[in-house]
């Protein structure tokens, strides 16, 4: 590359490896110090299920599960989640743990735009993998993260409500 | 055990019924397609510089440093979009003497509120494009901003656009009856000024676009989160002077629209702009602080209003004055009119009265533009009518049910025409208040509120009755001049394996277009619902038509499906005659069999016609040409719109200590005529007074006295969240109209339109014991404490 200055491209050119387990498989990839995990997930890796609505921890729709956990993945840094495992909703629709979870949703029709439908499937998730059996308020109060715009919210916790219901009922839960 | 049978119990009957939507499995599992996912090959992403004016000269501007950044491809100001896009102006012809300054994707010479685009960056990635931002100057030069209402009326002050005499953008009356006269000999009158908070509707899913242009082909394609690709294909190909059939839009997926949308907005056909002269694909994404500072806002409106009323509790006549600041243009193609225009349309609509007069005035000022977002005008018009009903109802000493009883119009009187010039087809608000009555368990509730008062909690019961336009005609926009269609396209086929294909010019955006639609063509034509496909949002493939807004998509849409199936089902019943040698009224179709009309015995698949017609067309009879692929259009006619009605009630607890208040729980009867699907119809209207709460609660975009949005991130802006949110009881009352053969009405902004007012009136109604009253949305814990002399 004679006569090109190199120095230029110092900044665009700065990465660090990363190393994760996305959605049950390593992968590993180069990110920007300052790309977060949502912009890696979407960009990067193409799991563009995961979405970013407010890009300050607000609105929930950028929910995925790390190390077992519901995460803002645009409140990390990419770099930060080096050697985490992640689950996307992508990799928990194949693994099958939300499928009655999502099962409901649709029967209910507990989502309209479905923008903020895969963070509130993780924090359903989450609220269920603690709570095997949640009252209707605490469901409320759970979801509080998650904003949705179209559906009121109402067929969303009945959804919920109906699926702890019937794992218990099923005997499985937590 | 058997229930008697219904008109569900025959064969494929789904239009009222209760299905999930076909297309939401893909939302639910990471599938959907929404344009900020999307990446194109050579694809590059714009970044905005904004003004950090709310009114200011631009002297100078920079971009000497950007340019050089590595990665930047293009850095361009107003003047070089200005040389390729021709200005619009958000004026219609039907406003008479209504003005708005031409516009520009980026401004040349003036920015005119804080937050408005005036450079793009177009770069590698969006992080570069930001990077760029921060190198480019530009010196402005202060100048007076006009952010109060009031000062913007003042006679020889700052004004937003040079050259204009003031800062009205427009102003109607409307007089009819004996005004004057109904107050002069009035029993009681009350009166009262309302002010409403702007907001705006923060879609989830901010403004999303990916323009690409190719030179080759002088062929324009864009990928638009909008719920109006066809009026973008007119706009894109008259602005950019790119012949129509060489422009194509897609909407896609779209994460959330409720009317914001549909709007021109400057960053949008800058991106357009951005493509033409690279030759690449150029994407843009709102970040969320960029939605709260250039999306439109709504209802920024400050209302006079006065009834008369006799001593009985008659209600004799209304007199209105509606102030509506609505930022520093009017908005195009729809305007920042329509809202105040609605507003003085449907003051009163519920009640019988002839005397009304209204004078609405709009006016520019230092903000974002506002236009049209959900229920547009209707929560100012209900707040307002049904406060001052209220307050009648307590001069006079009825019940809010009673005097509502009392003065709405008859359900057996109608056709009606209001003294504001709507006419109503057939409503049914005195069937509505008695469900609502009944549903709400209103004299316990009443008994339960005396007793905890007793107690010192302050519970508030409010109604407030609505009339919602629906499925317009092109009285809406056609008439003023706009290029936005009031019909409806479908192309139905009956594809070779027996299968329905429906192109439909309705669009999408999560209510259940696609589901509703599918419903409809299975129905009429007699098949399973899963063997339809319907196709929508991309002007290539689709028909033009009006596509999703101002609740039109069940009404004008559905029956588009219809009519067009039963076109398509009469042509393949011709062929299956023909095979048969029956005549076509002698055959039906259930289940995707030709059957027998009056047996029902099976004849013949559906597929096996499909498949003579398309493959062995040699065994027909000479000169038959079967026609299994239709298109068909539907323009609305008759009323000029499908008026629907409803009320609802709200049951809330105020904190006299804290000012909090909690809805307690919502209720709702809608008559949207025709049911097509019920659960999708309760989900509409759950969605829309979830809405609604959020303004009479909670959101208003604040301004600082320079013009500077105070909140604009969604940890300041309040929305509802589902702690805040009560759970919703619905009721139906069904009054198809006669107008089309579906009967339906739209049913999208039911909820939105009155569940700020019920709470208004709720609210009031819990502070009666201090003497207390509210009168401004959104109440805040501020606000009550005020009224309560407590803060």
């Amino acid at each position: 590359m004679s006569g090109f200055d190199e120095t230029l491209l110092d900044d665009a050119d700065e990465t660090v490896r990363v190393r994760f387990v996305v959605n049950g498989r390593k992968v590993a990839c180069e990110v920007a110090p300052r790309e977060t995990l949502v912009d890696c997930l979407r960009n990067a890796l193409e799991l563009t299920g995961t979405h970013a609505g407010c890009e300050m921890g607000a609105c929930g729709a950028c929910l995925v599960q790390l190390d077992g956990r519901a995460v803002h993945s645009c409140l990390m840094f990419a770099v930060q989640a080096d050697g985490a495992k992640i689950n996307t909703i992508e990799g928990l629709t194949e693994s099958g743990v939300i499928a009655d979870l999502q099962a409901e949703f649709h029967h209910r029709n507990a989502l309209q735009c479905g923008f903020c439908t895969p963070g509130m499937l993780v924090n359903a998730h989450e609220l269920l993998s603690q709570i095997a059996r949640p009252s209707r308020d605490e469901i409320r109060d759970a979801l509080s993260g998650n904003y949705c715009r179209c559906t009121g919210y109402e067929a969303i916790v009945d959804a919920i409500d109906a699926v702890a219901k019937a794992r218990k009922e099923s005997g499985g839960g937590t | 055990m058997s229930a008697p049978l219904t008109s569900l119990d025959r064969p494929n009957s789904y239009i009222g019924r209760s299905v999930p939507r076909p297309n939401a499995k893909r939302l639910l599992v990471g599938r959907g397609r929404y344009v900020s996912d999307l990446r194109l090959p050579r694809m590059l992403d714009a970044a905005f510089l904004r003004s950090p004016h709310a009114h200011a000269k631009i002297v100078a501007i920079n971009t000497e440093q950007a340019r050089a950044l590595e990665g930047v491809h293009l850095v361009a100001t107003g003047e070089d979009l200005a040389k390729i896009c021709t200005p619009w102006t958000g004026t219609l012809d039907h406003f008479k003497g209504m003005t708005s300054a031409p516009q520009l994707p980026l401004p040349l010479d003036r920015v005119v509120w804080a937050g408005q685009a005036v450079v793009a960056v177009v770069a590698e990635s969006r992080a570069i494009a930001e990077d760029a931002l921060e190198l480019i100057e530009i010196d402005y030069e202060d100048l007076p901003v006009v952010v109060d209402i009031d000062r913007a009326r003042e006679a020889g002050g700052p004004l937003i656009n040079p050259g204009s005499v003031n800062n009205t953008c427009f102003r109607a009356q409307l007089d009819n009856g004996a005004v004057d006269d109904a107050f002069a000999h009035a029993a009681h009158v009350v009166e009262e000024e309302f002010s409403f908070g702007r907001h705006t509707a923060v879609t989830l899913e901010p403004r999303a676009i990916v323009s690409d242009y190719d030179p080759a082909a002088d062929a324009l394609t864009v990928h638009h989160a909008t719920q109006t690709p066809y009026q973008f294909q007119d706009l894109y190909s008259r602005h950019y002077g790119i012949p129509e059939a060489r422009v194509r839009v897609i909407a896609t997926d779209i994460g959330g629209s409720f009317g914001m949308k549909l709007h021109v907005y400057h960053e949008d056909m800058a991106v357009v702009g951005l493509s033409i002269l690279l030759g690449r694909p150029v994407k843009y994404v709102a970040d969320r602080i960029e939605s709260f500072v250039s999306d439109i806002h709504a209802r920024d409106h400050r209302v006079r209003a006065r009834m008369a009323l006799d001593a009985k509790g008659e209600i004799l006549a209304m007199d209105v004055l509606d102030l509506t600041a609505i930022g520093a243009f009017s908005t195009y193609p729809r305007t920042s009119v329509v809202e105040g225009n609605q507003v003085i349309r449907l003051m009163g609509a519920p009640y019988r009265f002839k005397n009304y007069r209204a004078t609405l005035e709009v006016i520019f000022q230092n903000k974002v533009q506002t236009s049209q977002y959900r229920a547009v005008g209707h929560p100012i018009a209900c707040a307002v009518t049904e406060r001052l009903v209220d307050m009648a109802a307590a001069k006079v000493g009825l019940d809010p049910f009673a005097i509502r009883a009392q003065n709405v119009i008859a359900d057996d009187a109608y056709p009606q025409t209001s003294p504001t010039g709507y006419r109503f087809e057939a409503l049914s608000h005195q069937a509505c208040l008695k469900r609502l009555h009944e549903m709400m368990g209103y004299e316990a509730l009443r008994a339960e509120q005396a007793d905890l008062r007793e107690r010192g909690i302050y519970r508030g019961i409010g109604i407030a009755a609505f009339v919602e336009i629906t499925n317009p005609s092109p009285a809406f926009y056609g008439v003023g001049g706009a290029r936005i269609s009031s019909q409806d396209g479908a192309i139905l086929s009956l594809t070779p394996s027996g299968e329905i294909r429906c192109l439909i010019s309705v669009t999408e955006q999560g209510q259940g277009t696609e589901a509703i639609i599918s419903q409809i063509v299975a129905d009429q034509l007699g098949l399973a619902q899963e063997h339809v496909k319907v196709i929508t949002g991309d002007t290539e493939v689709t028909p033009h038509g009006g596509a999703t807004w101002a609740c039109r998509g069940a009404g004008i849409g559905g029956e588009t499906a219809l009519q067009a199936t039963r076109v398509l089902k009469r042509n393949i019943l011709e062929i299956a005659a023909l095979i048969l040698q029956e005549q076509p009224s002698a055959l039906d179709i259930i289940d995707g069999e030709v059957v027998d009309a009056v047996t029902r015995n099976q004849r013949m698949p559906i597929s096996e016609i499909a498949r003579i017609a398309y493959f062995r067309s040699d065994t027909l009879p000479p000169g038959t040409q079967a026609q299994l692929t239709v298109s068909h259009h539907f323009a609305p006619q008759g009323y000029p719109f499908a008026f629907t009605n409803g009320i609802q009630g709200c049951s809330l607890e105020v904190d006299v200590e804290t000012g909090f208040i909690k809805v307690l729980k919502h209720f709702i009867v809608e008559d949207c005529g025709r049911v097509i699907n019920p659960m999708l119809v309760d989900e509409q209207l759950r969605g829309g007074i979830v809405q609604g709460l959020g303004a009479a609660l909670f959101e208003e975009c604040r301004y600082s006295e320079t013009g500077q949005l105070m909140n604009g991130s969604l940890a300041d802006y309040l929305v509802p969240m589902p702690m805040e949110m009560p759970d919703i009881v619905i009721g139906h009352v069904e009054t198809p109209t006669a107008d089309t053969v579906l009967g339906a009405k739209g049913v999208g902004e039911a909820g939105t339109a009155a569940a700020s007012a019920c709470v208004l009136n709720a609210v009031n109604d819990a502070l009666t014991p201090f003497g207390a009253t509210i009168n401004s949305i959104p109440i805040t814990p501020t606000k009550v404490l005020k009224a309560l002399k407590r803060f």
